[in-house]
């Protein structure tokens, strides 16, 4: 970040502007390219799964507007923007609105969190990684809110799988994160990905000693995307539409757009914890010096994530949903008890040698 | 001071896993059904009551539409109701067109059953996967009746045209064992899909019984009855019937999928014979001014959702006085009551899936 606050400021002394303002402002700029790089993520996002679920479905998929249906999403977009916003009559409408609203705040500040490249973090905490589970749980508040102010029974059903399931795939997602925390000795993103930096580029990556732990953090991610098999808060065969069946036009265009924001929020955080975040997988760059690097570095981190987010849109093409009791069970049964392993094995391999030598 | 934890919830007519427009009114205490009220006629069309208005061969367009994922069936009823009331035999080779289209529709609409059931279960793949077949059957059909769904084909006493484009049906009964395979890899093996099957929504053989459950199933809940084996129209075809002994919603599935095979050996007589054969001759029955003999008749086929009949009292008019349908997904609605009971609201999409109930056949 150092970096680029220089070039800034340097940029500023040039055209004769106070450093004051230099101050004030550079912390704002980070959060407007989101905002800008997230709307072009999501509506390629979007294009992406709908053609790829195209393909495995024997499908074309979109391929009206624009060519290879490259605009389908922000056609889609608009007539969203166009519609109506239908409050219910009796819902609690002041929550009904606030729920969009709090969906999309806490994407934001999530995707603020994590390190794009070496020089590429706009929030650098020291524990970056509980501050993005914090974010990350944050949508499934607004999604209880959404389906609690609209005053329909899918949505509540929707709204009270949605909880019981983020509840209890926490829980296996953070001993595995924790297991992930012993190996880099720490809680901060940039320094877990540096910790997995090794001169056989893909083979220091923490995805080879805790491969339970990375299968585990996959399941549990997709049942906090609420993705296929996971889908019960919207299951549209039960459902009609879970949690967002009251909302129409740009509301249910938010809920849509953010779930896609979190998918990628998710497969890039998913990325820095297993894959070496923006660590090149042949250990060296192709770029050497420069402002190069930083692009090169971001371009591997999307690479990774656009990987697992193939696999979520493949998941999502092959495998009918699970029960919500089975759902459940799986959790408790099987992925708690196996995160708890994987942490043990972390923990000896960090500190088995010296456990030994002791 | 007891609360109440009970509430209702009002399932339909608009939703998407109803398969047309049945409201199924619930009482829940959380996701767990306690009663279940199956409500039915959203669909009703007066199919009954409009046929004592209309001559037979004004009425037998009409009747596809009683179940129009399977409409040969039940013009197939209706033409042998006329057909036995004025005592004609159909010639053979007009008994083989009629056994090869009643089971490539039988086929089409399990292929369409396969596909809607995984869609209940939350996989979108295998409801492509299935209308792709089910595109290459109807194509056909439409190729020979000029329509995709309601054929409006079989006529008193034959068939409309004679049978033409029989490198088609060889080309869809060459692929299909193979694509059913693949269904069968996707599917069968999957354990997610047998987690919510396997054991869920069972069938007692007497429940069965009592509630007048035909068909699939019927078959698998262990019951060996299959109308085409005393059917005249299937008289000199190698028949072998599905009986599973499951009575699960994988049984269900399983026996539908292995009755799919065994259409397709059927359809393969069917073709084989016809190949062979020479020229049509029919027995058309004159329908200008058609009147049955005054009396009661009845007719009964094993359509792809159990058994289906007609029954017509004429009393020697143009139309008939009374004439009643009988469909098998009616009997599945009213099973829903007893089936759903108990059962978590996700594993009663799939139990109702699962019994295959098509509502323009349910309201009629």
């Amino acid at each position: 970040m150092n970096y680029l606050y220089f070039l800034y400021i340097e940029f500023l002394q040039k055209h004769n502007i106070p450093q004051l303002f230099g101050d004030i402002t550079f912390y704002f700029i980070p959060f407007c390219i989101i905002a800008a790089a997230l709307l072009v993520v999501v509506i390629v996002l979007v294009l992406v799964e709908r053609k790829f679920l195209g393909f495995f479905t024997q499908r074309k998929g979109p391929n009206r507007v624009g060519w290879w249906g490259l605009l389908q999403t922000i056609a889609d977009a608009l007539k969203l923007l166009c519609k109506e916003n239908i409050t219910p009559d009796k819902a609690d409408k002041f929550l009904f609105n606030l729920a969009p609203i709090l969906v999309f705040v806490p994407m934001f500040a999530a995707l603020g969190v994590i390190p794009y490249s070496s020089e590429f973090t706009f929030i650098n905490t020291s524990t970056n990684v509980i501050l993005y589970l914090i974010l990350a749980a944050f949508p499934v508040l607004s999604i209880f809110l959404a389906g609690w102010a609209s005053n329909n029974k899918y949505s509540l059903f929707g709204a009270a799988r949605c909880i019981a399931q983020v509840l209890s795939y926490e829980l296996p997602m953070t001993f595995v994160i924790l297991s992930v925390a012993v190996l880099a000795s720490s809680l901060n993103l940039t320094e877990i990905t540096l910790a997995q930096t090794s001169k056989y580029g893909a083979f220091g990556w923490f995805a080879l000693p805790c491969i339970l732990g990375f299968v585990i953090m996959f399941i549990c991610m997709l049942a906090e995307l609420n993705r296929c098999p996971f889908d019960l808060p919207e299951a549209e065969s039960e459902l009609i539409c879970g949690y967002n069946t009251e909302y129409s036009g740009m509301r249910f265009a938010i809920f849509y757009l953010s779930e896609y924001a979190m998918m990628f929020a998710n497969a890039m955080f998913l990325a820095i914890l297993f894959l070496g975040g923006y660590l090149s997988p042949f250990g060296k760059y192709f770029f050497s010096a420069g402002p190069f690097v930083y692009f090169e570095q971001a371009f591997w981190l999307f690479l990774k994530a656009a990987v697992l987010i193939f696999i979520m849109i493949w998941i999502r093409a092959a495998l009918p949903r699970l029960a919500i009791y089975d759902l459940l069970k799986f959790s408790w049964v099987i992925l708690l008890p196996l995160s708890i392993i994987n942490l043990f094995a972390a923990v000896l391999i960090k500190f088995g040698g010296a456990i030994w030598a002791a | 001071m007891m609360t109440k934890t009970t509430f209702k919830l009002n399932l339909g007519p608009q939703h998407p896993s109803t398969h047309g427009v049945l409201r199924l009114l619930l009482e829940l205490d959380g996701e767990k059904i306690i009663s279940c009220e199956p409500d039915v006629g959203y669909l009703h069309r007066g199919m009954e009551k409009m046929a004592e208005q209309m001559s037979y061969i004004q009425y037998l367009p009409t009747v596809d539409r009683i179940d129009y994922l399977a409409g040969f069936f039940y013009s197939e009823l209706l033409c042998r109701i006329v057909e036995n009331a004025m005592e004609v035999e159909l010639p053979d080779k007009v008994r083989a067109i009629r056994v090869m289209l009643l089971e490539l529709n039988r086929i089409s609409s399990h292929l369409l059953w396969v596909g809607a059931f995984l869609m209940d279960l939350g996989a979108v793949s295998p409801f492509f996967y299935a209308f792709r077949e089910r595109e290459m059957i109807l194509r056909y059909f439409e190729k020979i009746s000029g329509q995709r769904m309601m054929y409006n084909y079989f006529v008193f006493g034959g068939v409309r045209h004679d049978i033409g484009f029989l490198e088609d049906v060889e080309e869809i009964i060459s692929i299909l064992p193979g694509k059913i395979d693949d269904y069968e890899k996707i599917i069968t093996e999957n354990p997610i899909f047998i987690r919510r099957t396997v054991e869920k929504g069972i069938l007692q053989k007497e429940m069965a019984l009592n509630n007048g459950i035909t068909g699939v199933n019927l078959r698998a809940s262990g019951v060996d009855f299959d109308l085409r084996f005393e059917d005249s129209l299937y008289r000199g075809f190698d028949i072998k019937t599905i009986v599973l002994d499951g009575k699960d919603s994988f049984a269900r599935y399983k026996a539908r999928i292995l009755e799919m095979r065994e259409s397709i050996k059927i359809v393969a007589q069917a073709l084989e014979y016809l190949k062979k054969s020479g020229s049509l001759e029919q027995r058309l029955i004159n329908p200008i001014n058609l009147k049955l003999p005054e009396g009661d008749y009845f007719a009964d086929i094993e359509a792809p959702r159990g058994t289906a009949s007609c029954f017509v009292r004429s009393y020697g008019d143009k139309n008939p006085y009374r004439l009643k349908w009988r469909t098998g997904s009616y009997y599945s609605v009213n099973l829903l009551r007893k089936l759903l009971a108990g059962e978590y609201l996700n594993d009663a999409i799939a139990i109702a899936g699962s019994l295959d109930i098509i509502l323009p056949e349910v309201d009629k």
